[in-house]
């Protein structure tokens, strides 16, 4: 379901990368969004999300550019987190995503 | 009219019509939650379409917030009457609510969401603003 690769980041300047399918019905609509967003300004990292592992990327903090991204159920999710806080973010942001934004 | 108590940024929604301003402030309810501070207003106070400067200055009193308020608004009448009810707030607090250029539904759904994650005024004004940017 998704693959961390946090060994290889142990200075928090390198970013941490991650993917997990959107399994709840209507993908990364506006709702999921909204809760997408609100769980990346939890954390100072930078958060950002792809539909493919060389991006584009896209800044996961504002709603507006991540409602854009139109993400469909099914779609891989990438991430590319990096700051201090990014494993927990990481964690936080894989939970959301697997548990369908808790609407699945 | 709804209202939660928070040092986040107060979300204030104007439309001409009750059940559109009402209407967005469920949404905004549903999808974003109660960390913020939220007002409607929307109609003539004879219940026809329409806004009032008396009814928006309310609004902005029950979303306000030491943080500041944003206010969404649909046409014409909405901007121009939010603007003279902003006008007319004291001084100390004029500075601290803006009128965002932005769609009344969307604005109010990204400018609350900024809003719940404790960002600034300005954050929250141009998070609205994204949507014509």
């Amino acid at each position: 379901m998704h693959d961390v690769n946090a060994s290889r980041a142990s200075k928090t300047s390198v970013p941490l990368t991650a993917s997990a399918v959107l399994v709840n019905p209507v993908g990364l609509h506006a709702r999921p969004s909204v809760k997408l967003t609100q769980c990346a300004k939890r954390f100072a990292a930078t958060i950002e999300i792809a539909l493919a592992p060389e991006g584009p990327w896209t800044d996961a903090k504002s709603p507006v550019k991540v409602m854009r991204v139109k993400a469909p159920q099914g779609a891989m999710l990438y991430f590319r987190v990096a700051g201090p806080d990014g494993k927990a973010a990481l964690a936080a942001l894989l939970a959301l995503v697997h548990d369908g934004f808790g609407e699945a | 009219m709804s209202n939660s108590r928070s040092g986040n940024v107060g979300i204030v929604i104007v439309s001409h019509s009750a059940k559109i301003a009402e209407g967005a402030a469920d949404m905004v309810r549903q999808m974003v939650g109660n960390a913020v501070p939220l007002a409607w207003t929307g109609g003539d106070p004879e219940g026809g379409l329409g806004t009032n400067v008396a009814g928006i200055l309310e609004a902005i009193e029950i979303a306000w917030s030491p943080a500041g308020v944003a206010i969404l608004v649909d046409l014409g009448g909405a901007e121009t009457n939010s603007e003279m009810a902003v006008e007319m707030l004291p001084e100390d607090r004029r500075a601290r609510v803006v009128v965002c250029n932005a769609p009344v539904v969307e604005g109010a759904v990204i400018a609350a969401t900024e809003s719940s994650g404790g960002s600034s005024l300005t954050a929250v004004q141009r998070s609205a603003e994204e949507f014509y940017a």
